[in-house]
């Protein structure tokens, strides 16, 4: 990479980073509080009733859960609001018009949706801290690595996204209908071995239950996929939502008439 | 060296409208160009060629030798553009938005600063740095645009009707910040509204309307095909008699505006003398006189009805 790209690369992800930090109200805390709710209602009060999961008590089997679900959904939501801010403002034109390439456009976004998920995913497992006595890491390697593949992929979703959203509208039709339910049965909550015959075989087709199971096993050492298969699915999303991120600015869809 | 060079630019949007339809133009480095033309003509379509905001259908561009195809980095680098309408993050401050344009330029963010001071200060900017661009006057918004576009210190600068909507004032505080950097030896290229402006600043023109090149020469020569002019008299009232009542002015047409004011055609070969010997011999005082309209509108409107008028096939 030119120096003169590094530069680029280097603004976009301070603007972006400087963009988050300034509403913070609506982009670090909203995520503590979910997450408090859901650690107190699903794992005090209704997990005690339910026992152990995967062989663990079942508030420690859903924090790595409850961590990658905020990263999906801030990192998504990070780039397909501010892409679709700059674009609806027209300040995209300040990139469009200087010498920035397409893979410096989405290096600089994907930083950015990057940097929000893991400021993000320190504070949910600081809120966790509240709720579960011993917090181990079993492998710190695959848990980075799984928190990087995983921003990265949602990052490109996002962005992708706002490229094609017309309307506001648009860019939370994705986040309702594909990822809230992709996330909830992506065995955030339960281990898949819990459902019956074909389902188990059906819910290994999202793709979430990958990222949710190579973070847990990083967390826990439990998991209810292949990790090498579960790492290598999260890398084949990457390339292919980046290639489809990469044709779509270079090509100038829906940013160039 | 020709700052800009195009040949045969041709845009067809989605749809079918035919926004260019062929075009050729060349601007001269270190000119002052006004490129003009009614609504939807073709001047932002070609501007936004021009600086990649807008795909061509066909045809070459050229900035500074660069290609617009083949050397889209170096090309870009050659530009400045200020839009017509404001684009920067409304929620950023001054200072944030021209640093993060000079970076996307590759300039670093040391050098960025100092540049953001230096053009914030010529712009009267500075003591607003920090103010988020929300909280800027229409007028300060449009400088910030300038700021923002001079911040790579382009070579060639396009402005977009950039006085739009600024008072008289401002405007000509605008019109020597510009011909001063194009005196330091920034080519620059000017749509606008204000045909006053376009004659002041700039000294070549070319006029664009329904996707063609109808007019491309120098404002000076342009000005000289200029036959009829229309001024406006003010006569002295007599003793609450109307002035214009029993007139006559031989060999002009004029018509009364009312019982004080006349408007008189003037071809250039009879001159105003004829007009003032006439006036003066029937007793009548001037107390005013002015051009109906500026000269370059009188000719930019009879240049795009004598573009429109039909053919014979058509009527």
């Amino acid at each position: 990479m030119s120096s003169i790209s590094f530069i680029a690369l280097k603004t976009i992800w301070i603007k972006e980073c400087t963009r988050f930090l300034r509403i913070w109200v609506q982009t670090l805390v909203p995520p503590a509080i979910t997450m408090t709710l859901y650690f107190v209602i699903f794992g005090s009060i209704v997990g005690e009733r339910i026992g152990d999961m995967g062989g663990r008590p079942y508030m420690e089997f859903i924090v790595p859960g409850l961590i990658m679900m905020s990263i999906i959904t801030n990192s998504y939501s990070n780039v397909a609001s501010s892409f679709f801010s700059a674009k609806f403002q027209r300040n995209i034109e300040e990139m469009l018009v200087a010498p920035v390439s397409p893979a410096v456009i989405i290096g600089g976004y994907v930083g950015g949706g990057l940097a929000r998920a893991l400021i993000v995913a320190v504070i949910v497992t600081c809120v966790s801290f509240l709720f579960v006595e011993n917090v181990s890491i079993h492998h710190a390697g695959i848990l980075v690595l799984t928190v990087i593949l995983t921003s990265t992929l949602f990052s490109l979703g996002g962005l992708i996204n706002a490229i094609h959203a017309k309307t506001f509208d648009d860019i939370s039709i994705v986040p309702t209908f594909v990822l809230t339910p992709l996330t909830y049965l992506g065995g955030v909550f339960f281990s898949i071995q819990l459902l019956p015959g074909i389902w188990e075989q059906v819910a290994q087709a999202n793709p979430v239950l990958y990222m949710v199971n190579a973070f847990r096993y990083g967390f826990l050492g439990v998991s209810d996929v292949n990790v090498g298969v579960a790492l290598a699915v999260i890398i084949g999303f990457n390339l292919v939502l980046f290639t489809l991120a990469y044709t779509l600015l270079k090509r100038g869809a829906g940013i160039r008439s | 060296m020709k700052a800009l060079s195009i040949r045969g630019l041709k845009k067809t949007y989605k749809g079918g409208h035919e926004a260019l339809k062929g075009i050729d133009l060349d601007v001269e480095e270190g000119d002052f160009f006004a490129l003009l033309g009614p609504n939807g003509a073709g001047k932002s379509t070609t501007i936004g060629i021009i600086s990649s905001l807008v795909n061509k259908s066909s045809g070459t561009v050229n900035v500074f030798g660069y290609d617009l195809d083949t050397q889209l980095v170096d090309l870009k680098r050659q530009i400045g553009l200020v839009p017509q309408e404001f684009n920067f993050n409304q929620f950023e401050t001054v200072q944030q938005i021209v640093v993060n344009q000079a970076g996307y330029y590759g300039v670093p963010r040391e050098l960025a600063k100092q540049r953001a001071e230096k053009y914030l200060k010529q712009l009267s900017l500075w003591d607003k740095r920090d103010s988020p661009a929300r909280m800027l006057s229409g007028g300060m918004k449009r400088r910030l645009m300038i700021a923002r576009a001079l911040l790579h210190e382009p070579k060639l600068l396009i402005l977009d009707e950039p006085t739009a909507g600024v008072d008289i004032e401002l405007r000509r505080s605008m019109w020597d910040y510009l011909e001063t950097i194009n005196k330091q030896g920034i080519t620059i290229i000017l749509t606008t509204h204000y045909l006053e402006e376009a004659e002041t600043l700039c000294r070549n023109i070319a006029i664009i309307d329904q996707g063609t090149i109808i007019e491309n020469t120098s404002i000076k020569r342009l000005l000289a095909t200029l036959n009829m002019e229309t001024f406006v008299f003010d006569l002295a009232v007599n003793e609450g008699q109307s002035s214009t009542a029993g007139l006559t002015l031989e060999g002009f047409k004029w018509r009364a505006l009312d019982d004080h004011t006349i408007e008189v055609d003037v071809e250039k070969s009879q001159g105003l003398n004829r007009v003032f010997e006439q006036l003066s011999a029937q007793h009548l005082t001037v107390l005013s006189m002015r051009n109906k309209a500026n000269r370059l509108e009188e000719l930019f409107v009879n240049l795009v009805e004598k573009g429109r008028k039909p053919t014979a096939a058509e009527a």
